[in-house]
């Protein structure tokens, strides 16, 4: 047997450093000084308790590669003009293949795919009638698991931006899974717009209008080569009812919002309306250049995830790298708007799979309530023990007390989250405390009863009751481990508690315990029971 | 103070015959309301949407519902939520665009109820395939665990039997929660799925106990045969599984009654698992020990 004195330093120092732990989470009030010296994580609370939205993205990959594929065939295309290969039909299939049509020496023009796009395999060649060869090209898999990978990466970094700029305390963004992003968003007001600035594509294109193609006939069915159809919504103020605009534009893509620095919102000296005003980086201000320089007096469309927002024509070359984008927005649309282009556009579609929102008036319901029944039944729990056990109650209560702050600390220590089902785990643990103290004395009046004396029955009744405790709290703390291990959100938050509430356990119902009864028996000499 | 004198010997085990019934009723109950009536699955599991609303005043609920079919949806639920001014709206119809959906019903709300303050305290978009992913999760998760019980079980008390009679005690609590889940046609929700953990836990805590007693007694009386030591384990041990179900029944009772709607259902499966858990220890887990002892065990040894 350790002497008692080692003993109460160990565990005295476990319990003052708990309580340290737990102390910021208790009051906002501590001087500077203290947090250099202790950890001053608080308890973080779950959105169920705090309020706040939850949403869980995917990120649609497929769709990173189809726009890969998509550039590669338009190169192709351009590549094949050069040389003079007179191409029959060009086209993508399906998200990762490329079917063309050709005719003229096969070998030749092979040749120079190949060397300019190793990363287009041949997938089959044929020969239609009259020298017009048929090759199909698939996008080697590797590469497309790469361009996947990277999409959901820099989907998570551009979200990642885009709620450090919107400006949210303590937010949580992480990847869930291959292609799922969780993100936890505490105390957001307004979900609606947090949704739209997390989900936006905000693909930023400038593309030249089709001048000369005509756009009924278009409409109508026969689109010009090389021309695509896209809308402007046009929103009456009046009416608030939404109007499609349509444009015959050219589909090469002149620019992209890549080569964007910045972007911020202006107020237009003329009408006083928000606008935001585009600053391109050294490629972008060049290039900017040379497009606006060879289009003089033509019209390019500005184009945000597929929707045209304004068409100016070009007067004269732009130099210096400035462009903005106008479109009736409200301060705050285009606050939002300046914020996803400066963060960048993500590389693929995001689709939300599940959102929650719990307003804060419900989170804070929901701990009210939480606290004050937890506390009425704390405090029976505690005054039963005492009339059932007496002085030995008073014992059990400590080791009870001591075991819901340990826990809490550790919670704290290990920034792990506190929601719901991990209360739930949370009172599955103190239940299980309850449990032990109940065994270890009734261990120890069944020995007393068999005639030992208050030392003999301590030893025994602990020495019995270890066993038995170690069984069914292992027992559970396997089912707890697994169940972490194995389960999602709200099932290892439950997990979590519980196996930290059940070390805690052994350590306050078996050690703790045991020293208080060793010293009253040995120190004070109390020679009879009161239990 | 004692509560169950010492000598006390209750023949619990002899009463096996007729629990045996009891046991085949509850869950034959059980498994028919799964069946027929089926588990209402929430929003968590299901998909759909929930949003729960609250108004400054008191408000009909039949006004709501007129609200909601003025915009066209007819598939949401309403229902009222604690008191007169708090509602759940529901839309279960899993439809292609639920975040639109979603959308409408609150922007529509806040317009329609513009003098009654309307709150919007949650809203909860659960794509089909979220909900699905949760559910198969999470029963792999409890199905590991109750096969890392038994190992560990059958392990520490070196014979199988053991083992074996804690997970079947443990089937049985999961089916009959799930059963008064369906029959008191509690929503299925993640909150609940957290009551069905805290059931497996405190049922197998019971069992641990007392297949220990049993385990220290077998050394102890090796005249005795193991159903009159079991008889004798339950009464010594009667004493604790009094006060802990007792206590934890007594602190889940207050959840009841005060805890406020959000946790009554929460609770009300709580209440069922306690009885179940603490049940199913002498009336599952014993008799398929010592029926695994009589006609299986002994039987491959000779």
């Amino acid at each position: 047997m350790r002497s008692l004195k080692w003993r109460f330093i160990l565990y005295a120092a476990i319990t003052v450093f708990s309580i340290l732990l737990l102390l910021p989470t208790l009051t906002s009030q501590l001087p500077q000084l203290w947090n250099k010296i202790v950890p001053s994580e608080k308890i973080h609370l779950g959105l169920d308790l705090q309020g706040g939205m939850h949403l869980i993205l995917e990120v649609e990959a497929e769709k990173a590669v189809e726009s890969y594929v998509e550039r590669i065939k338009n190169n192709i295309k351009d590549d094949l003009k050069d040389k003079g290969v007179p191409v029959g039909r060009l086209e993508r299939e399906k998200s990762n293949q490329i079917i063309l049509e050709a005719s003229g020496e096969k070998e030749k023009w092979e040749k120079v795919l190949s060397q300019r796009y190793p990363m287009m395999q041949e997938l089959s060649s044929s020969t239609l009638d009259k020298g017009i060869w048929r090759v199909v090209f698939v996008l080697d898999s590797r590469q497309a698991d790469q361009i996947k990978k990277n999409a959901i990466d820099q989907a998570l970094e551009t979200i990642r931006n885009r709620i450090d700029q919107f400006g949210v305390s303590e937010p949580e963004i992480t990847l869930q899974g291959t292609d799922r992003i969780l993100i936890q968003l505490p105390g957001v007001k307004d979900p609606q717009r947090a949704i739209n600035l997390i989900g936006q594509t905000a693909l930023l294109e400038f593309k030249l209008l089709d001048e000369e193609g005509n756009l009924d006939e278009a409409l109508k069915g026969s689109i010009p080569e090389g021309d695509i159809i896209l809308y402007r919504r046009v929103v009456d103020p009046k009416t608030g009812g939404v109007r499609k605009v349509p444009y015959l534009l050219k589909e090469k893509t002149l620019m992209t919002g890549e080569v964007l620095k910045d972007a911020r919102v202006s107020l237009d000296s003329q009408f006083h309306e928000p606008y935001v005003a585009l600053e391109f980086d050294d490629i972008g201000a060049k290039l900017f250049e040379q497009i606006t320089g060879a289009n003089v007096k033509k019209r390019l469309a500005i184009i945000l995830d597929n929707n045209v927002y304004s068409d100016p024509v070009i007067q004269e070359r732009i130099a210096g790298g400035r462009a903005q984008i106008t479109g009736r927005f409200s301060t705050e649309e285009a606050k939002d708007l300046a914020v996803v282009l400066r963060a960048g556009a993500l590389p693929a579609p995001v689709k939300i799979l599940e959102q929650r929102t719990v307003g804060p008036s419900l989170g804070q319901d929901s701990i009210h309530k939480g606290i004050i029944s937890t506390l009425i039944s704390a405090a029976i729990v505690v005054l039963f023990m005492i009339f059932y056990y007496r002085f030995a109650g008073v014992i059990a209560d400590v080791a009870l007390i001591l075991n819901i702050v340990l826990t809490l600390a550790t919670l704290a220590l290990f920034r792990a989250t506190l929601t719901l089902p991990g209360i739930a785990g949370l009172v599955l643990s103190v239940g299980m405390a309850v449990d032990a103290n109940i065994l270890i004395h009734e261990r120890i009046k069944e020995e007393l009863r068999w005639g030992k004396t208050p030392r003999a029955a301590i030893d025994q009744g602990y020495h019995r009751a270890f066993v038995t405790i170690i069984d069914s709290n292992l027992t559970t703390l396997i089912a707890g481990v697994l169940l972490y291990q194995f389960g999602t959100g709200p099932v290892r938050g439950f997990a979590v508690t519980l196996c930290i509430g059940i070390l805690a356990n052994i350590f306050t119902a078996v050690y703790i315990t045991r020293w208080i009864f060793d010293f009253i028996t040995l120190k004070v000499g109390v020679k009879k029971l009161s239990i | 103070m004692e509560l169950i004198r010492p000598d006390t010997r209750f023949d619990f085990i002899g009463k096996k015959k007729f629990t045996i019934w009891v046991s085949t009723i509850a869950i034959l109950l059980c498994l028919g309301s799964i069946f027929f009536h089926g588990v209402r699955y929430g929003v968590d599991f299901a998909g759909g949407i929930l949003i729960q609303i609250k108004f400054s005043k008191a408000v009909n609920i039949s006004e709501v519902r007129n609200a909601l079919e003025v915009m066209g949806s007819k598939e949401t639920m309403v229902q009222a939520f604690g008191g007169e001014n708090e509602f759940l709206i529901r839309v279960e119809k899993t439809s292609e665009d639920l975040e639109g959906v979603s959308k409408t019903i609150q922007t529509s709300l806040q317009e329609q109820f513009k003098d009654k303050a309307l709150e919007i305290r949650r809203a909860e978009v659960v794509g089909p395939k979220v909900g699905k992913d949760l559910k198969t999760k999470a029963l792999w998760a409890v199905g590991l665990s109750f096969l890392g019980i038994l190992i560990y079980v059958a392990w520490r008390f070196k014979e199988v039997a053991y083992g074996l009679g804690g997970i079947v005690a443990l089937f049985h609590d999961v089916m009959v929660v799930y059963g008064a889940i369906s029959i008191f046609n509690i929503e299925y929700s993640l909150n609940v799925l957290a009551v069905v953990l805290t059931v497996i836990g405190f049922s197998i805590n019971d069992t641990i106990v007392i297949f220990d007693r049993v385990r220290e007694n077998i050394k102890k009386m090796r005249k005795e045969n193991l159903e009159t030591i079991f008889n004798i384990s339950i009464n010594e041990t009667l004493g604790r599984t009094i006060l802990t179900s007792g206590t934890v029944m007594m602190v889940v009772l207050i959840l009841f009654f005060f805890g406020g709607p959000v946790i009554h259902d929460f609770t009300t499966a709580l209440i069922v698992g306690l009885i179940t858990g603490t049940y199913s220890t002498m009336y599952i887990a014993s008799p398929v020990v010592l029926f695994w002892e009589r006609h299986i065990s002994r039987r491959r040894r000779r």
